[in-house]
């Protein structure tokens, strides 16, 4: 046993060690990749196409003609899915802008840094790009990451824009502004949806008491419902603790006379709920947020139970509009992948910073904090029509104002509304 | 009429957790250790059965008798290694926090192999449901089984621990253990005779719970364990006919706190009820006073 133990021990001290390399090893890495003057070769090892590399070393010559962006999110590990998406849509409206003639004439340079939605290493994504000179930062695309990059970025005051980072904390700056929605302004923003098309007159609420994300969109669910053409006939709690068994909740839905319940809450639980609504025979149309996105691909979940589902999302690819149109052929063809929201928002924020930097009319011999304050202006001023809303403005506070869009869960596929 | 509604979800969430707590209140009241590592056997037993009903399409049966056989194995193997050694330590502390230690061990396993994406269970049970009132109130086929297996379960813990030879020696064991081996006890192999049926108990409860409920992750044993835990107190802990009452009990008070007190205070309301129960009788509902002799 003792043996077994030391033998044990020293294996884990061994790992530690190795583990200890690992990381010194990939630090040094990004340290070279930040210490690299040669923008043409950063972007040659990272760029996919010939006309990024031809517009990199253009702007290259040009000395000083080219606007520098940034963007951070994970494009490895467990949340890759997101940064890739962001990375591509965001390298894609680049490429486009770049060939329509660029930012007031200016050609756009763009990188990309990898940070696994590790907080740590996104800061140290951020530090990189600056050494790279760059003058806006797009990012960073998950809220943990962003919570910690806001808080450099707000000190050096530089312009951001994140695509995706929903917490509110997120851009807690003036200098930080987010395409998505909030979380709590899901809440809104679903209240909206539900008034103005009418889905339903007598709603049920189930949220998870226990959790900021649930409970914050609830709140504001309420709040907004206040001045909408439907009445909140039940709303029920239920915590981390208890959350296998909804029976009461549904029963009071049930009772109610409910023909709506929203769920601001995420799939796990949302599953369990489907199911158990099935058994009471309770088949109201149940609405939720981007929490629940995700539901179908629930292993082994019986996706008839989700049929009829509606889901508050920015973006759906098989929107019938031509610019949505437009760019998931582009996508598809150059990615071969589906976009999601991700792309769609990553998107819309190069053209906001486009939009904004015209409005403002920078010019790239600006420094980074010239143009975040002329920037902050400028975003409050521009409308812009793009894959998540039409319309969309945003105020001083970094939030985003657009109408709702929302899809249907319908044969296993969601379907634009 | 909604009351009664009430009451039946009250008894099927109850019956879920009174068949857990006799995993529990067994494995206490034999070796006299709080075996909190109970809630995750179950996870355990629901991802076996899940792996092989829905992952490779085997026939349920197939499914719950390999995870009754290798919760067993995990069972006696926990017990070995991690509570043996513990068991004559100075302080009856240190095993509990292994139990603990378990308890995450097996959460993170299940987490590295099977990932944290939630796992639809299928219902392995075949029962119809029973229907009233128009199809307003409904039995589910699971209450029934898990209320059966349930009352079949106390029956044969009962008839086991007071009419064999190994069931005495259990008994023996849990009031003095020098003693019994003094007698040609096996103490060793009565405790670990003892986590073997407990875990054999834990894989049918995982399969029961996750028929229910079905929504599997690493994480799905661990709060309706510590529920079940309660359940067990609250019926007496040691006492096999207590932790099918007190679970019903306790699923009972939960939902009806949740539908006429308040749905956000439902655990609140539970744990007072808990409180009220000990501060009157100490031992629980059908727990025993034990006189300790001088």
């Amino acid at each position: 046993m003792k043996r077994f133990m030391s033998i044990a021990m020293a294996s884990a001290m061994a790992m530690t060690l190795f583990a200890g390399c690992g990381s010194t090893a990939s630090e040094g890495t990004d340290a070279a990749a930040g210490t690299d003057t040669t923008a043409t070769a950063d972007t040659a090892a990272e760029g996919t196409d010939a006309t990024a590399e031809g517009t990199a070393a253009a702007g290259e010559s040009a000395a000083g003609g080219v606007f520098k962006i940034g963007g951070i999110g994970p494009t490895t590990g467990g949340a890759a899915v997101y940064g890739m998406a962001v990375q591509n849509a965001a390298q894609l409206a680049v490429d486009e802008i770049n060939a329509a003639g660029g930012i007031g004439g200016y050609q756009i340079e763009f990188k990309f840094e990898d940070d696994e939605n590790d907080p740590e290493k996104s800061v140290n994504a951020y530090n990189t790009l600056k050494d790279w000179d760059m003058q806006i930062l797009m990012g960073t695309v998950t809220s943990g990451c962003c919570v910690a990059v806001v808080e450099k970025t707000s000190a050096d005051n530089m312009f951001q824009l994140t695509p995706s980072g929903s917490s509110i904390e997120a851009i807690k700056y003036d200098n930080a502004f987010r395409v998505c929605f909030s979380d709590p302004n899901q809440g809104m923003a679903s209240a909206k949806y539900i008034g103005d098309n009418a889905v339903a007159t007598k709603v049920a609420v189930i949220y998870d008491s226990s959790d900021i994300y649930s409970s914050g969109i609830y709140q504001k669910f309420v709040t907004e419902s206040a001045s909408q053409p439907f009445e909140i006939v039940s709303a029920e709690a239920f915590t981390a603790d208890s959350k296998t068994d909804f029976s009461v909740q549904l029963q009071k839905a049930k009772d109610s006379g409910a023909d709506l319940v929203f769920l601001p809450i995420y799939y796990t639980e949302a599953s369990l709920i489907l199911s158990q609504a099935a058994t009471m025979n309770y088949s109201p149309i149940f609405f939720g947020c981007d929490g629940l996105d995700g539901i179908l691909d629930v292993e082994n979940f019986d996706t008839s139970l989700a049929e009829g589902v509606m889901l508050l999302t920015p973006f759906a690819a098989d929107a019938q509009d031509e610019l949505t149109q437009n760019f998931v052929t582009t996508f598809k063809e150059k990615f071969g992948d589906t976009p999601n929201q991700f792309a769609a928002d990553a998107y819309d924020a190069i053209y906001a910073i486009k939009a904004a930097a015209e409005k403002a009319g920078l010019t790239p011999d600006m420094d980074a904090s010239a143009i975040c304050d002329a920037m902050k202006t400028a975003m409050t001023q521009i409308t812009l029509d793009g894959l998540t809303g039409v319309g969309m403005t945003w105020d001083a506070s970094g939030e985003p104002n657009k109408a709702p869009k929302a899809v249907k869960i319908e044969n296993g596929v969601y379907v634009a509304m | 009429m909604s009351f009664i509604s009430y009451l039946i979800n009250g008894i099927s969430l109850g019956s879920v957790y009174a068949i857990i707590a006799l995993g529990y209140t067994m494995v206490y009241g034999i070796a006299k250790m709080l075996n909190f590592a109970h809630g995750d056997v179950i996870m355990v037993g629901a991802f076996i059965v899940f792996t092989i009903v829905s992952t490779l399409s085997l026939p349920p049966v197939l499914g719950i008798a390999t995870a009754i056989i290798v919760c067993t194995v995990f069972g006696i193997t926990i017990e070995r290694v991690a509570y043996k050694p513990l068991r004559n330590a100075a302080s009856p502390l240190a095993v509990l926090i292994t139990a603990i230690g378990v308890s995450y061990l097996l959460q993170n396993l299940a987490l590295l192999i099977f990932g944290a994406n939630t796992k639809s269970f299928t219902s392995v049970v075949a029962v119809k449901p029973l229907k009233f009132a128009d199809g307003n109130m409904v039995i589910s086929g699971e209450t029934i089984v898990t209320i059966v297996v349930g009352i079949i379960v106390m029956i044969l813990l009962t008839l086991f621990i007071n009419k064999t030879k190994a069931g005495q020696a259990m008994l023996a064991v849990s009031e003095d253990k020098g003693a019994a081996s003094l007698m040609g006890i096996n103490v060793n192999k009565t405790i670990a005779l003892t986590f073997a049926i407990g875990s054999a108990l834990a894989a049918v409860a995982g399969v029961l719970l996750c028929s229910a409920y079905p929504s599997l992750t690493p994480y799905t044993g661990a709060m309706p364990g510590i529920k079940a835990f309660v359940a067990a107190v609250f019926g007496g802990i040691g006492s096999v006919p207590g932790a099918m009452i007190g679970g019903i009990l306790l699923g009972i008070i939960e939902i009806l706190g949740k539908a006429y007190i308040s749905s956000q205070m439902a655990d609140a309301i539970v744990f007072a009820v808990l409180i009220i129960v000990l501060l009157v009788k100490p031992t629980g509902i059908l727990g025993k006073k034990i006189q300790e002799k001088v």
